[in-house]
């Protein structure tokens, strides 16, 4: 019960938090903004991919930004956490470090999800008509992704002592991971050193399995697109729970 | 209510903390050497010593956030390395540094302790209202945290330690960057909490007068050894006498320091320092063969005197900032 108990309340403070700091939520979803109108609408106003606008066409891609700027750092955040001592009182709690890693992980979860679900509605005005069913796989995709990103984030931020690599993780991991992900144009094509780089990419199979369900374009079957997103993030959910319980 | 001396009436349980040679090393660098304790129920139990000298690491060991490098501890009965849930489960514990959440309200901190530390669904409601009455922060409970003041923080962090009922309370430097006013005002509540929730309290700290004040038996450690360790009463008997100060350019020690009544002759810079048995009667004559000195001052021995006897160096306030060792100690738990 304690358990429970305790991983609601890791959870209940990130929600809290996030709720709070509104700024964050503003800033966070700015830049993709920014990518969508003008870098979209710009390039959207002389081209089109496979018959769909520009624009439209890196929406996902868009969508998948939001989800790993906010997750990772989000993940990252831990190092504040460490220095305002807050998370001492968690360390102390009688709680196992898997349940504070997943109390963690699920707000982050929530986190994120919040922005990539105001992140969809703005595809209403670019005129994607959902579906129920589109909606919920979506949804499905970037939870996933989530999960995986944020656990990267705390996995990074429990070896790091002060935000001052903050950068380092952004220039050398996150664009890298964004750029090569096939988020701002179409996978089939590519030299092929380009492409070894995109099909390593985990965030490849994000960006490729919402393009799918939103926008019926896509390289990989949106049912393989799933099963490489779930593996990513089993595979990170488990070394951030392993990262966790060697933290003293 | 309000009774200043609590040792006094207060009778003292079973042993609720026990450690034997309780050592703690960061490689060759020994920060807890070998520490016999015995702590019994309903003491208020000081760790006095400089920054550096190993309370806080000792606290962190029995607080199972460091392993002990050898030894033995026990906290309410349970193992400090091989049962550690059970012992978290018996402690509260307030930080150095401020460890409450400053974007959440005083009560919703309370509130995420109360979860994560097991307080039945039924009794956390009320249980959060007792602990804020006792701190004084009822009307304060919806605030922010980031708009309290640094003493507030550090009673809701008190409250919070209590929160879960735990036996034995440690309070890590409890009134350390607060004001003099602020300072005496934690005592109260530190006092009070003693009174009305019958906790055991471990407390570390610098500061003489905080030890005097609230401990009923103060260890004092110094360079990871407990050099001595009793009531802060026969602490300041074992001096020997009280302590006459003189500034004095140049006394003449050796007439003074073979008189039969002088305990001790310390010299530095500009001051004498003598401890002196029954004083009163012998100031005069000790005056008159010394010297002229420019000021005279006698006292009761004070824990820093008594630190000073056992130590031969005195604890000085500008530590207050923390060591190196300290912080490294700090990090060291913080992080990894």
């Amino acid at each position: 019960m304690t358990e429970l108990d305790g991983l609601y309340a890791l959870w209940y403070r990130e929600f809290k938090v996030f709720l709070r700091e509104k700024s964050r939520i503003v800033s966070s979803l700015f830049t993709p903004l920014l990518w969508i109108v003008v870098f979209g609408g710009g390039l959207g106003s002389s081209v089109s991919l496979g018959g769909t606008n520009y624009q439209v066409f890196i929406f996902p891609g868009i969508l998948t930004m939001t989800i790993l700027f906010s997750s990772i750092f989000f993940g990252l955040y831990i190092v504040w956490d460490k220095r305002i001592d807050f998370f001492k009182e968690v360390l102390v709690a009688p709680l196992s470090r898997l349940t504070i890693f997943a109390g963690k992980m699920l707000g982050g979860c929530t986190d994120a999800l919040i922005q990539g679900g105001l992140m969809l509605g703005f595809g209403v005005i670019l005129g994607i008509s959902y579906s129920a069913q589109m909606v919920v796989v979506t949804i499905i995709f970037m939870l996933l992704l989530a999960s995986a990103v944020v656990s990267i984030g705390l996995i990074i931020g429990s070896f790091m002592e002060s935000p001052e690599g903050f950068n380092l993780i952004v220039s050398f991991l996150v664009f890298p991971l964004f750029f090569l992900s096939g988020a701002l144009f179409p996978i089939n094509n590519l030299p092929s050193w380009l492409h070894a780089f995109t099909t390593l990419n985990p965030v490849t199979y994000a960006v490729d399995g919402m393009r799918g369900v939103m926008l019926g374009i896509s390289t990989y079957p949106v049912i393989m697109d799933f099963g490489v997103l779930l593996g990513f993030a089993t595979v990170m959910i488990v070394i951030g729970s392993v990262a966790f319980s060697r933290m003293k | 209510m309000n009774d200043f001396s609590i040792a006094s009436d207060r009778a003292f349980g079973q042993v609720v903390i026990e450690t034997s040679g309780l050592t703690k090393k960061f490689g060759h660098l020994v920060a807890v050497d070998h520490i016999d304790l015995s702590i019994r129920e309903g003491e208020v139990f000081g760790l006095l010593g400089p920054n550096g000298a190993g309370k806080t690491t000792t606290l962190s060991m029995l607080a199972t956030l460091l392993k002990p490098t050898e030894g033995m501890g026990k906290v309410n009965k349970h193992d400090i390395v091989t049962e550690s849930d059970a012992v978290r489960r018996s402690i509260g514990i307030v930080f150095q540094d401020p460890s409450s959440d400053d974007i959440l309200t005083g009560r919703e901190n309370l509130y995420l302790h109360a979860l994560m530390f097991g307080v039945e669904s039924n009794v956390r409601e009320q249980r959060i209202a007792e602990v804020l009455k006792l701190v004084d922060l009822e009307d304060r409970a919806n605030g922010q945290v980031k708009t309290y003041s640094g003493g507030m923080r550090r009673r809701l962090e008190l409250a919070r330690g209590l929160l879960h009922r735990p036996k034995i309370l440690f309070l890590d430097e409890p009134t350390l960057g607060l004001d003099p006013q602020t300072r005496e005002h934690i005592w109260e509540y530190i006092r009070r909490l003693v009174d009305q929730e019958r906790v055991t309290v471990i407390i570390t700290t610098h500061y003489m007068d905080e030890a005097e004040h609230l401990c009923d038996r103060v260890a004092i450690i110094d360079d990871g050894k407990i050099v001595a360790l009793d009531t802060p009463e026969r602490l300041k008997q074992a001096v020997g006498g009280d302590i006459v100060r003189l500034r004095i350019k140049n006394p003449r020690l050796n007439p003074v320091k073979d008189l039969p009544y002088i305990v001790k002759v310390e010299q530095t810079d500009a001051f004498l320092l003598l401890t002196v048995k029954d004083s009163s009667t012998h100031l005069q004559e000790i005056l008159s063969l010394v010297g002229n000195a420019d000021s005279v001052e006698l006292r009761t021995p004070t824990l820093n005197d008594v630190f000073l006897n056992y130590t031969g160096h005195e604890i000085r306030e500008a530590d207050a900032e923390g060591g190196f060792f300290e912080r490294a100690t700090r990090a060291r738990s913080n992080g990894k």
